[in-house]
């Protein structure tokens, strides 16, 4: 079933355990170094330093502590998860694994969207293996004392059970909303634990750091984005799927790759991300400039920038958890606002009173969700303005 | 901060709590932070908030409140943090390190401010036709922020219908702004947890059980809820309409009795700071307003002491001396909250509840009985109100068996908002009403009587009486002042052991003829409790269930309401526990102030007996009228 994919880094060849062999013979100090040198950030979208989380969680004292997968993939646009699950499951459970071992957690826990139910049970079959193994159990490959487990936990939908706080209360067996930090996961996560929680990706990056080592990892991407990135690129493209490309990749680069053509505009990042225009397709993917959890939409020529627009708003007024005011209400207003546009019954004025809205959400709200939602609406109206208001010239008021 | 472990409220309602050092002295015990460019210094853990107040920086806040644990969802509190790209709900953030804080930069003013109005864009309703008007903390908020127009539009229609359902309160959830203060305080205070948000986005709003109307899921009309709405969401049920009728029928002769706790709170609502009992200015103009009678709720406060205390002696009597099985701990039945919550979650602990009645409606049997027939009026005739502190008397009153006059005990149960706005409406001041007394045949009551209104007080007027009627002392020799001082305070449990000792005083008459004497109580240590709020409630239960130390008491004071009636639902709003324990103070300086400070000395009571009650306490007569009986309900919903 495994296909044979194309990359340097996530791609490249690996052995079930590899990483949990080499990491019972070092310290957890060593571990955290070479995390250190790999530069290696979340994959999840937040891009948050991993050597930063687990010197965090190991630092924590407590008597228990988790791993936690962070296998939600809910971000529209985005299927490089699924390709690591189906294709690479030894990645990512060897990553816990290693995670285990370096922050002293005995359990792991994969949180699974609901949508891939389909692969439980070979992902169960899997983790068997791996207990016959020795690579999960007790004394995990005969390193006394170093006993791991993981279990897998089905979620249920909801696209901001993604969002890692919303996603512990999810485990724990409440409504999936978003906690308030600080204080941070770190320290008070899954049952009020220090808990370090990771995308799908980031587990299968650490396996291969352990393996080959943080510096070989730090070769590849740019200063700032080191390694290679998943892509899941979808749209109008000839080749649509999965894309091992390093960090620092432009966007017009990955384009031509993809083959796409009279491309009008990209959405990177998914529902959540940027919409970049023609203009900047220069730009390059990476924390410092174009981020991305992985998700690439392309839109050529023929796409309404608008009709776009409104379905990314509608899915965020489906999708906010509904606990904090700017989120619940104002992703209402800013697709009202679309819809006025729509309608053309809009004045400038209110439209900028929606954009300073749209910039209060993003400082204001609880959590990731509401902060990036009026991403699109912002980008979108900017970087589109030209087809959206010259309609005819008699749009506005 | 107290530990929040015990919640159940899910953490993302939560703020974590981060412990606050014991000794602040202690390296790393405070933290040097900057609030808008001052440099203060704050123990660790403190949250952003408090380190505000501390400060005299004053933060707007929404979904906050001091009785309840951190939401963090209304964002109305954002302040900005040094170093952090987003803003910081200042109520949800501990402050663990050294931070620069700005509480009114350009961009926390404009997200206040958006906030505001994206509530108000959905919030139904115009201020001037709203019970919270004046009172409402969104319009407050608006106010304070200049709100002059709708930024983002405003509803035009409702978009829920209103619930009445309820006897006691009313949810109006057009005017929700889902702060979950509700929600919050029927889990965490209350543990009873009738409402919880469903759905999600756009589509949340705060429900019952399936959507049920209220009358029909397991809430025990507490009223907490209301009382910590910022906003006119969540009202009682207010009878005003049908009382001002009925003032102004000729036909009828509308009394009214009033309760310590309304007295000691309505000040309150006059603008008056908390802590001033109004009871006398209250008497006149109760008559101005046009009630034909006032009397004192305190009397059958008395009356509920010598009737329970009775009992109580009754039940251990049974126990130890004729070794029958009845049910003990007593538990004290005056707060309908605390029984419905019996009723629905301990059903099987019915028998435990004193079959005495409240004082209300002690009170309203004896209005269309005794007093009917001493002031020669028609019982038809006589309309019984009930000024009381609690939103849950409203269902009280209407409980089907609550009849024993032949007629509906009491009418009405108003509540001290409800009382205060139609003072207001027949515009009088009701701090400048000149004092004037109860009526007869009832008049002033004792201070035991008075003191029902604060947690701990029905047990320290049952001490009271009690521990005279066994040792024959004086109280006073036992405790100064007659002050009963381990039951009082807020505590949310209290357990206080009482050695009997040896030496007895003879049997009072008026119990006679059920024992001989009180040999058989030699060695006997009075084992008691107190509880307020249904969460402390539910804690004695379990234990009780359990066969912990509580199953060993002989009666327990249980209040379903967190500082007793005193915080009732039905009392002036806001609500906080510095508030309460004013109103405790002045409920006390009353019952000081007083001559009679025991139930059994109230002569007014001994006349009862005398005249009316006359098989006494516990007889046939007294259990006709003043005593009732109680459903199991269970927790589940037909
Ligand atoms: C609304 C929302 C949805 C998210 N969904 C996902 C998701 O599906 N998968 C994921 O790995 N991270 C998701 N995240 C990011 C997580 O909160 C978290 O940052 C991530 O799991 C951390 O892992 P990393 O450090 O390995 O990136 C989401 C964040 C937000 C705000
Ligand atoms: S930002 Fe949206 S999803 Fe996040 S807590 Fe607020 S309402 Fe919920
Ligand atoms: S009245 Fe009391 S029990 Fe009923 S919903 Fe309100 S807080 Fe809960
Ligand atoms: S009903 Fe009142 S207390 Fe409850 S969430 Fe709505 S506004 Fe808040
Ligand atoms: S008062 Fe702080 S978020 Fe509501």
């Amino acid at each position: 079933m495994k296909n044979k994919r194309e990359g340097k880094v996530i791609f490249s060849p690996y052995e079930r355990g590899d990483a949990v062999k080499k990491v019972v013979a070092i310290s957890r100090e060593d571990v955290l170094f070479e995390l250190r040198e790999s530069i290696l950030k979340g994959r999840g979208g937040a891009g948050f330093p991993t050597a930063t989380k687990w010197t965090l969680v190991s630092a924590a004292i407590s008597d228990e502590k988790f791993v936690v997968c962070n296998a939600d993939e809910g971000e529209p646009g985005t299927f490089k998860d699924r390709i690591l699950l189906l294709e690479y499951p030894e990645l990512i459970f060897d990553g816990m694994v290693v995670a285990g071992y370096t922050i002293g957690a005995k359990k792991g826990i994969v949180y699974l969207r609901g949508e891939y139910e389909y692969m439980l049970k070979s992902l169960e079959d899997y983790l068997g293996e791996m207990r016959k193994d020795n690579l999960l159990g007790e004394n995990i490959c005969g390193k006394i004392g170093f006993n791991f487990d993981i279990t897998i936990r089905l979620g249920s939908g909801a696209y901001v059970c993604g969002e890692e706080t919303a996603l512990i209360e999810s485990l724990e067996g409440n409504r999936g909303e978003a906690r308030n930090r600080p204080p941070y996961p770190v320290n008070t996560g899954y049952l009020g634990k220090p808990t370090t929680v990771n995308n799908v990706e980031t587990f299968a990056a650490v396996s291969h750091i352990i393996t080959k080592g943080g510096s070989w990892f730090a070769k590849f991407g740019t200063d700032k984005s080191t390694g290679a990135k998943l892509f899941s690129v979808s749209g109008d493209c000839e080749k649509p799927g999965v894309y091992e490309l390093p960090w620092g990749t432009t966007i017009n680069e990955l384009l031509e790759i993809v083959g796409a053509k009279n491309t009008k505009a990209v959405q990177v990042g998914g529902a959540s991300g940027i919409c970049i225009p023609k203009s900047q397709f220069n730009r390059k993917l990476g924390y410092e400039d174009a981020a991305t959890g992985g998700s690439i939409i392309i839109f050529n020529e023929s796409r309404n920038m608008l009709h776009i627009l409104k379905n990314f708003m509608e899915f965020f007024v489906e999708e906010s958890c509904g606990q904090c005011t700017p989120c619940r209400i104002g992703n209402v207003k800013l697709l009202e606002g679309i819809e006025m546009i729509e309608n053309n019954n809009y004045t400038f004025s209110y439209l900028n009173h929606l954009k300073e809205l749209g910039k209060t959400m993003q400082v204001a709200s609880k959590c990731g969700l509401g902060q990036s939602s009026p991403n699109a609406f912002l980008s979108i109206l900017e970087n589109f303005k030209d087809e959206i208001f010259n309609n005819g010239g008699n749009n506005g008021k | 901060m107290e530990s929040r472990s015990n919640f159940r409220t899910p953490v993302s309602q939560q703020a974590h709590v981060i412990e606050k050092p014991k000794d602040t002295s202690t390296i790393g015990g405070m933290v040097a932070i900057e609030i808008n460019e001052k440099k203060v210094s704050v123990p660790f853990g403190t949250t952003i908030l408090e380190a505000c107040k501390m400060n005299g920086i004053s933060v707007p806040t929404l979904c906050h409140h001091e009785d309840l644990c951190v939401a963090g969802v209304c964002r109305i509190c954002v302040v900005e943090v040094e170093g952090m790209k987003t803003l910081q709900a200042s109520c949800a953030f501990p402050i663990t390190n050294p931070i620069k804080i700005k509480t009114s930069s350009p961009m926390v003013r404009k997200a206040r401010r958006h906030v505001i109005d994206l509530l108000l864009s959905e919030h139904y309703g115009e201020c001037y036709s709203c019970f919270r008007n004046g009172k409402c903390e969104l319009q407050n908020l608006a106010k304070e922020y200049g709100v002059d127009n709708y930024t983002f539009g405003h509803v035009t229609k409702p978009r829920y219908e209103i619930d009445n359902s309820s006897y006691s309160v009313i949810r109006d959830m057009s005017k929700c702004i889902l702060c979950k203060r509700c929600v919050r305080t029927c889990i965490d205070l209350q543990e009873v947890g009738v409402l919880e948000a469903v759905n999600r986005g756009h589509e949340t709003k705060i429900s019952t059980f399936l959507d049920k109307p209220l009358l029909d899921v397991i809430c025990i009309n507490c009223g907490q809820c209301i009382n910590r709405c910022p906003t006119a969401a969540l009202r009682a049920n207010d009878p005003s309409d049908e009382i001002w009728a009925a003032i102004d029928d000729p036909t009828k002769h509308v009394v009214i009795q009033t309760a310590p706790s309304p007295r000691a709170a309505i000040c309150e609502e006059f603008g008056m700071e908390p802590g001033h009992s109004l009871t006398k200015e209250l008497n006149t103009a109760l008559r101005r307003i046009g009630f034909d009678k006032v009397f004192d709720t305190n009397t059958t406060a008395d009356l509920t002491i010598i009737e329970e205390g009775t009992e109580l002696i009754l039940r251990l009597y049974k126990a130890i001396v004729k070794k029958e099985s009845v049910a003990l701990p007593q538990f004290t039945s005056c707060s309908p909250g605390w029984v419905k919550f019996l009723e629905h979650y301990y059903p099987e602990y019915i028998d435990n509840l004193s079959s005495a009645k409240s004082p209300q409606q002690m009170f309203g049997a004896l209005i269309k009985t005794f007093y009917a027939k001493k002031a020669g009026i028609d019982p038809e005739n006589i309309v019984s109100v009930a000024v009381m502190p609690c939103s849950a008397k409203k269902f009280e009153c209407n409980r089907p068996e609550m009849n024993s006059s032949g007629y509906k005990d009491v009418d009405y149960g108003l509540t001290t908002r409800e009382l205060a706005r139609m003072i207001k409406e027949a515009g009088i001041n009701l701090p400048e009403m000149p004092k004037s007394d109860f009526d007869s045949p009832f008049g002033e009551a004792s201070g035991a009587g008075l003191i029902f209104g604060a947690t701990g007080g029905v047990m320290e007027a049952a001490i009271r009486t009690v521990y005279e009627f066994i040792t024959g002392n004086k109280i006073e020799d036992a405790f100064e002042k007659a002050e009963v001082k381990p039951v009082r305070g807020f505590e949310g449990i209290r357990y206080v052991e009482l050695p009997l000792g040896e030496k007895f005083g003879p049997v009072p008459d008026i119990l006679k003829h059920f024992i001989p004497n009180w040999d058989w109580l030699k060695g006997v240590t009075l084992k008691v409790a107190v509880a307020h709020g249904t969460a402390n409630a539910k804690k004695i239960m379990d234990d009780i269930k359990a066969g912990g130390k509580f199953s060993e008491c002989h009666f327990i004071e249980f209040m379903a309401c967190p500082g007793g009636c005193l915080g009732g639902g039905g009392q002036p709003i806001p609500t906080t526990p510095e508030i309460r324990k004013k109103r405790a103070e002045a409920i006390y300086a009353e019952d000081e102030s007083l001559e009679i400070r025991k139930a059994h000395e109230n002569p007014n009571v001994v006349k009862l007996y005398e005249e009316f009650l006359t098989d006494g306490p516990c007889g046939h007569i007294s259990h006709k009228l003043l005593h009732t009986h109680y459903t199991k309900r269970g927790r589940y919903i037909a």
